[in-house]
């Protein structure tokens, strides 16, 4: 009891330090993806309203009189700014719709509904009023659901989005596809130098690893600028294969900006994940179990499959998840030479992150992929069980 | 945070802009003589775009920047969400001329919270030695046979529409105007199509002279700056076509709760005299951003028998086929066409 309380003790640090630097924000962020107040606190008087009406009925001079009261104080205290922006995302133009209409609210004379109208049209759809019932909510499933190519109305239905802006559910598909495929290419051109490295002699292991390492300690930048230097069109390897006469020079191989490009460079830089557990695991295999497996009869391949494979399983489950799961984050490679099929969700979420500051969407969509990467290694769990993962 | 703890003293003025030439051309024109002026340090950082930065100081109540260089649809993203502190434009000097700041700077270039410091341009170049003769009109982009080839773009539904359209006969000032409709936007996409699978899609603005220089590509959009800097630094091949050129200011902010707000707006208004707008230009081909600037523009720093003037996006020959960004439009649509524009780069 005593030595387990002095073991927790011993932890207790790095548990604390995980949970305030890592758990509480990751969660704190997450929150942002289905609560988001930008509405009901700046505009007051008609959220309440906008909450009681069902969204299908026409909407009453009661709800146009709370919101130009609304409109005339947000832009007292500027924060229409915040509000317009928040409403945009339920229905685009509704940016400029509320700020230009803010300009003149303070003008506006009762009936509001005939006046409001008047000035903008557009305030006279049920849908302009539907969005504003969604942007409203304070905790609100429209972000989720836009992640997944849905669309959450006001009225409380919830459809496919409009099949020009479904995009979300094509790449979760394309990461986890891109991420399996450098998975599986990590795993078949690591295990063997993987190999090589436990079986050499300690010295030259160690100026193999270094080979290993030294790209581990270049930037990602300069290593995927290098990958477009030798696969592009006028690049060092179509020039090779010009030279040597394997192809002609107006039929070079399109091997970057597509997804071959995308796979070669995330295959490379994550290679020293996989080959690093694999590594750690071959060396502590000992060699006289496959010397046994010969000595009985099993040829080359036998003793292969049936006594090494098995004993380095650990380290290609630690491997796989690896370079699996790192994959499905990566965003600066696939960028820069993805081109138009290379594409992965994490290059949207980073849109929103920094370009569109729709911070809760994307909060949404790292949701969903925080989702479906733990279901993998759950699935991955039961097909081959995680506790004989080990990384050395 | 400590963590992160800057050097900053207190009077130490943190500028943050684009890097590289451009960051250059601010601090000889504005940099070195406003520390001079007022003996106070600047610290000069670099970022790549983008307000996540901005919102992340602002959330944690730990503003350690003061002056950013914003482009226009980033600067009113983060004006509306109070990330920037308001400007007062009577801070700004009047013209030589004595015409009152509002009238000498170009239209839109002072927002609430911006002061314009320079007009870039989205251009399309082509490399002289590859095509002769060369493309002179946008329509020409668009034309795979008369100029068969990869083009350049930019992984954005930004400039693409716009120059899409302009190649479609619409003319150019009623490009936004088409945009807004479904039908315009259905249109712009139709006159990608007829190009989509020979475009080679780039992400930063040092990609485009690249492409252009290894031949991965016969044309690409690019910002003028950027091509000037290849064919008048480093001596390339390389020509721009100012047809349906698309100009976009890059505009001094003042993030919220800045530690030295009036530091800040004393460099803001020194960096907005006229006399120290046009010396900018001689070290980088973006436009100043107030008229009467422009005709004090001389040479360039490495060649002084280089006249800019003609090098801007804002002379008056190439001022007769420009767009302006519609900054309104973009906030408005950005999303939905963003989500639009990846679809149709996924889908067959």
């Amino acid at each position: 009891m005593v030595r387990r309380l002095r073991a927790l003790g011993l932890t207790m640090p790095l548990l604390a330090f995980l949970f305030a630097a890592f758990i509480i924000p990751v969660l704190v962020f997450l929150w942002q993806g289905v609560h988001d107040d930008t509405y009901a606190r700046y505009m007051s008087h008609s959220t309440p309203v906008l909450e009681t009406w069902g969204g299908v009925s026409e909407p009453t001079e009661a709800m146009y009189a709370a919101l130009q009261k609304d409109l005339v104080q947000a832009r007292k205290d500027k924060t229409i700014g915040k509000v317009a922006t928040r409403v945009n995302r339920e229905l685009p133009g509704g940016r400029s719709l509320f700020t230009s209409t803010a300009r003149r609210a303070a003008r506006l004379e009762a009936p509001y509904k005939e006046a409001l109208i008047d000035l903008k049209p557009a305030w006279g759809r049920l849908e302009t009023w539907q969005a504003l019932r969604v942007a409203a909510a304070r905790y609100t499933p429209a972000y989720l659901a836009t992640s997944v190519d849905l669309k959450y109305s006001g009225d409380g239905s919830i459809r496919r989005q409009d099949e020009k802006r479904r995009i979300h559910l094509t790449l979760f598909w394309r990461t986890i596809e891109i991420s399996a495929l450098v998975t599986i290419f990590c795993l078949l051109l690591g295990y063997p130098v993987a190999y090589l490295l436990s079986n050499l002699p300690q010295r030259s292991t160690n100026l193999l690893l270094i080979l290993v390492l030294l790209p581990f300690w270049t930037s990602i930048l300069v290593r995927t600028t290098a990958w477009i230097a030798i696969l592009q069109g006028n690049g060092v390897l179509n020039d090779l294969f010009v030279a040597f006469g394997v192809i002609g020079d107006d039929s070079r191989f399109s091997m970057v900006y597509n997804r071959t490009g995308t796979l070669v460079a995330m295959t490379h830089i994550l290679l020293p994940f996989m080959i690093l557990p694999l590594y750690a695991v071959m060396r502590t295999v000992p060699k006289a179990y496959v010397q046994a497996a010969h000595s009985l009869g099993a040829n080359g391949w036998v003793a292969f499959w049936r006594v090494y494979l098995p004993q380095t399983l650990p380290g290609i489950g630690a491997g796989v998840v690896l370079v699996f799961i790192l994959a499905t984050g990566y965003y600066i490679t696939p960028a820069l030479v993805g081109g138009q099929d290379g594409q992965m969700i994490s290059n949207l979420i980073d849109f929103h992150m920094r370009r569109s500051l729709n911070w809760p969407l994307a909060a949404a969509m790292g949701f969903v992929l925080l989702v479906l990467v733990m279901f993998l290694y759950w699935l991955y769990d039961r097909v081959s069980g995680i506790d004989r993962m080990r990384l050395g | 945070m400590w963590l992160a703890a800057p050097d900053a003293l207190a009077g130490d003025l943190t500028v943050v802009s684009w890097g590289g030439a451009y960051t250059k051309s601010q601090v000889e024109a504005y940099h070195k003589p406003w520390m001079a002026r007022t003996g106070h340090r600047i610290l000069s950082e670099d970022y790549n775009g983008g307000v996540s930065e901005i919102k992340s100081q602002v959330l944690a109540g730990n503003v350690t920047w003061d002056v950013i260089d914003l482009d226009s649809a980033e600067g009113l993203l983060a004006c509306d969400e109070g990330l920037l502190e308001e400007i007062d434009s009577s801070i700004l000097p009047p013209a030589p001329d004595g015409t009152p700041a509002e009238q000498d700077f170009f239209e839109g270039g002072i927002g609430s919270c911006m002061i314009g410091t320079v007009v870039g341009a989205m251009v399309f170049a082509y490399d002289q030695s590859r095509l002769s003769p060369g493309p002179t009109t946008i329509r020409d982009f668009f034309d795979l046979e008369k100029f068969p080839g990869r083009r350049g773009l930019r992984r954005s539904p930004k400039i693409n529409l716009e120059m899409a359209l302009a190649a479609d006969g619409v003319p150019l000032d009623q490009v936004y105007a088409v945009l807004a409709t479904a039908e315009g936007v259905d249109r712009a996409f139709a006159r990608l199509d007829g190009i989509k699978d020979q475009v080679v899609w780039w992400e930063a603005g040092a990609q485009p002279p690249q492409l252009l220089a290894d031949g991965e590509v016969v044309m690409s959009t690019a910002y003028n700056g950027r091509i000037f800097n290849a064919y008048a630094l480093e001596g390339r091949s390389l020509a721009i076509v100012w047809d349906a050129q698309i100009l976009d200011f890059g505009n001094w902010a003042i993030v919220k709760g800045a530690p030295n707000l009036e530091l800040a707006l004393d460099f803001i208004r020194f960096a907005s005299m006229p006399e120290n707008m046009a010396a900018q230009v001689s070290w980088i081909s973006y436009a100043p951003a107030r008229r009467s600037a422009l005709e004090m523009v001389g040479t360039y720093h490495a060649n002084p028998e280089l006249d800019m003037i003609s090098h801007l996006p804002t002379s008056p020959d190439n001022m007769k086929t420009a767009i302006w960004q519609d900054t309104e439009f973009w906030a408005d649509h950005l999303d939905e066409l963003n989500e639009r524009f990846n679809a149709w780069l996924v889908g067959e």
